[in-house]
């Protein structure tokens, strides 16, 4: 096996490891939220729990999984060896060390501040220089990314980069940028204070760092997903991309927009204006372009291979489609999820009517839609696709993959449309128990139930999933698939693209001057408002 | 497959003017709701010292409550500290123009009343202002929105909203509750 594919291996399974831990806990926390009384409950436990969660599935499943499949594409989809092995082990073990600090201080009592870094409330360092330790991973793995792509350009002068691993580098130089907001903000703020270096803290400021960085990440975890749509999902159904410009254009789009928009989760916010929550809320309107631009792209490739495969008529191809395939069907999943989470999203995002939904109910169901839904639902299909060409196993039968899909599908629909409808209702975000007793609170009741009977079904698929994955390490059957390629290609493979579709070079200036008008003054800003600051509340009990 | 490639850049550009109409048409509603219904997020960048805070201004003990100015402004003041609003109950008249003003000496709070859509974060260092006007009458519930701490989930307040007859602010100005 070649060093990329272990690194996939050793990667992936930490990644899911710790998704099937939090997984757990999920369900533990939703139980703790109905009116039926939880095991173990406690105020510290529950926020204990809703950390561990927190990190587990926003920090290290995202950060290994998106690693191990930009190894597994740089390798596969370039055709040549992965540059700079020995620093891409180094930086799974810095990695590990990172998320071992993280797990230590959590369980420990000492980082019960949830997985957002909102201070003046703080935790032991020791559990910000974990996280620090993990983004400093995936600063390596983009450094490696960016290598291998300039190599095979290097060797391959005027040919486009195969589309797969040019979405890849868009996202590792996205994460480059995004990873600036929040490592300021720890670095010169919350770090120092944790350690008790400095009394008082500018919150207003360290939230408007903290933005930079929370809506691109979510884009960072996604665009995994959105690779397999556009060079896997058309392979496995049989047909082609409808077009391979249209992705570039999709993932130039994703690095552009998905930075200048942060401040939309700052709509709330009495420290900023309305003017930059505007534009920002302007440039947030855009990212729904590459979205539904994609959704076009996606759903034409399928209709192609419907049509080969006999499907006749407006919605006849759909049933032609091979949906037996696990990476077809999540795709389809997905998409239906997309819809929703999507819709949602818009009205997140919409800067009025954010005040209905912001801090409740509502945005916890839409990223768990939205990103445990459509984004993992994808990392399970990719799973599923890339695991027999890294142990050269696969099960007899594909049952038990797409039962496992099917479960995750159903059980985040029952968990997140009575989540939705709670927020609505005022339910509030982020409490370990609610008071039943009061009539407004107890009507929410029976919905509840319904959304932790959503989650013990999740559970249930997460549990099957493991399983899923142990069985190519166990099957006996030889894995033909290993053979086969797994991108697909585009209708009309373009034989030369121009310079502007084969690299970043003009894309990155374009998104430093977006950041500049959208970032420079309000963070500038709190320099001469120099609002009075607030005093460091740590959580760690060293005062 | 014979697609030509014209032809599938020719369904990308009427995909793609579908895609900037639809964006479009939800700018304008936004537009058009924050314009002419002045619905705009709590923005007001006015800053208050959290170490001082109850000690002077307008968030010391006696100013917290609800009060109407000479001019018939009526305003509601309350402080968000770990893990309880002070005061416990704010009571206010239905149907008219009302002001919330908050600050925290502490953490990050936040705001919202249930079933309406009054919202907003209370960072420490600033003071959060919200404009509204409340329609229905009774005790609404107004929980911290944002975790504070261990006591979060036991942090809350009732927001009563009475008949305008029935609000009677005593001789300085204030109306007080208290939550059941």
């Amino acid at each position: 096996m070649t060093h990329a594919r272990r690194l996939t291996l050793a990667h992936l399974w930490l990644a899911f490891a710790a998704f099937a831990v939090a997984c757990v806990l999920g369900v533990w926390q939703m139980w703790a939220r109905s009116p039926l009384p939880a095991p173990l409950l406690t105020a510290n436990a529950y926020f204990t729990s809703v950390t561990a969660h927190g990190v587990a599935m926003a920090y290290v499943l995202t950060t290994f999984m998106v690693m191990g499949f930009g190894y597994y594409v740089a390798e596969t989809a370039l055709g040549r060896p992965l540059p700079f092995p020995r620093i891409a082990w180094l930086a799974f073990l810095v990695g590990i060390l990172g998320v071992a600090m993280a797990v230590v201080t959590i369980f420990g009592g000492t980082a019960t501040v949830l997985f957002t870094f909102y201070p003046p409330l703080t935790a032991s360092p020791w559990f910000y220089i974990g996280l620090v330790l993990v983004v400093a991973a995936s600063w390596a793995w983009c450094g490696i990314m960016i290598a291998a792509m300039a190599g095979w350009k290097r060797e391959n002068p005027g040919r486009p980069v195969p589309l797969a691993m040019f979405a890849t580098v868009a996202n590792a130089v996205m994460w480059l940028w995004t990873t600036v907001g929040v490592s300021a903000e720890l670095v010169f703020q919350v770090i120092p204070a944790a350690f008790g270096w400095n009394l008082g803290i500018d919150v207003g400021l360290s939230r408007t760092l903290f933005s930079w960085t929370l809506h691109a990440i979510v884009y960072f975890w996604l665009i995994p997903s959105y690779i397999a749509f556009y060079t896997m999902a058309p392979q496995a159904a049989g047909g082609r991309l409808y077009s391979d410009t249209m992705g570039r254009l999709t993932f130039i789009l994703f690095l552009i927009y998905s930075l200048p928009v942060g401040m939309h989760h700052l709509f709330m916010d009495p420290q900023q204006s309305n003017a930059f929550k505007f534009l920002q809320m302007s440039l947030t309107a855009l990212v729904a372009a590459p979205t539904l631009l994609t959704v076009f792209t996606i759903t034409a490739s399928m209709e192609i291979a419907g049509r080969l495969r006999g499907g006749r008529g407006l919605f006849g191809w759909i049933a032609a489609l091979p949906w037996e395939r696990p990476m077809v069907l999540a795709t389809g999943l997905a998409f239906f999820m997309l819809w929703f989470g999507g819709g949602g999203g818009l009205i997140n995002m919409s800067y009025g009517m954010n005040a209905m939904v912001h801090n409740t109910s509502w945005v916890t169901a839409h990223f768990h839609l939205i990103f445990g839904g459509t984004v993992v639902i994808m990392y399970f299909a990719i799973a599923y696709a890339i695991w027999p060409t890294l142990t050269g196993r696969t099960p007899a039968s594909l049952k038990a993959q797409r039962v496992q899909l099917w479960l995750w599908f159903i059980g985040m629909m029952v968990l997140t449309l009575p989540w939705h409808y709670l927020g609505l209702q005022g339910q509030w975000r982020r409490v370990a128990t609610f008071n039943y007793a009061d009539p407004i609170i107890a009507a929410w009741g029976p919905w509840v139930l319904v959304s932790f009977a959503g989650g013990l079904i999740l559970l249930a698929s997460a549990g099957l999933f493991i399983w899923n994955l142990l069985e190519f390490h166990r099957a006996r059957a030889v894995a033909f698939s290993a053979l086969r390629p797994l991108y697909a290609v585009a209708v009309h493979p373009p034989a030369r693209v121009p310079a502007a579709l084969n690299g970043f070079a003009l894309w990155n200036v374009l998104v430093l001057v977006l950041m500049i008008a959208a970032y420079g003054y309000p963070i500038a800003q709190a320099f001469w408002i120099n609002a009075p600051q607030a005093i460091i509340h740590r959580v760690d009990g060293r005062g | 497959m014979a697609v030509s490639e014209e032809a599938i850049l020719r369904s990308e550009l009427r995909w793609t003017i579908v895609v900037t109409g639809t964006i479009t048409v939800i700018m304008v509603a936004i537009l058009y709701a924050g314009i002419v219904h002045h619905i705009n997020p709590p923005s007001n960048i006015e800053t208050v010292d959290p170490k001082t805070l109850h000690l002077t201004g307008e968030f010391t003990e006696e100013n917290l409550g609800t009060s109407i100015d000479a001019g018939g402004q009526i305003t509601a003041r309350m402080v968000a500290t770990q893990f309880a609003f002070q005061p416990q109950c704010i009571l206010l008249p239905a149907n008219k123009r009302v002001t919330l003003r908050f600050a925290s000496p502490d953490v990050i709070h936040g705001i919202l009343v249930t079933g309406t859509n009054v919202n907003t974060m209370i960072v420490p260092g600033y003071v959060s202002q919200v404009h509204t006007v409340f329609t229905r009458t009774g005790d609404l519930l107004m929980p911290c929105h944002e975790y504070c701490g261990l006591g979060h989930s036991q942090m809350w307040a009732t927001v009563r909203v009475v008949p305008e007859a029935e609000f009677k602010p005593d001789g300085s100005g204030r109306a007080l509750c208290d939550a059941r």
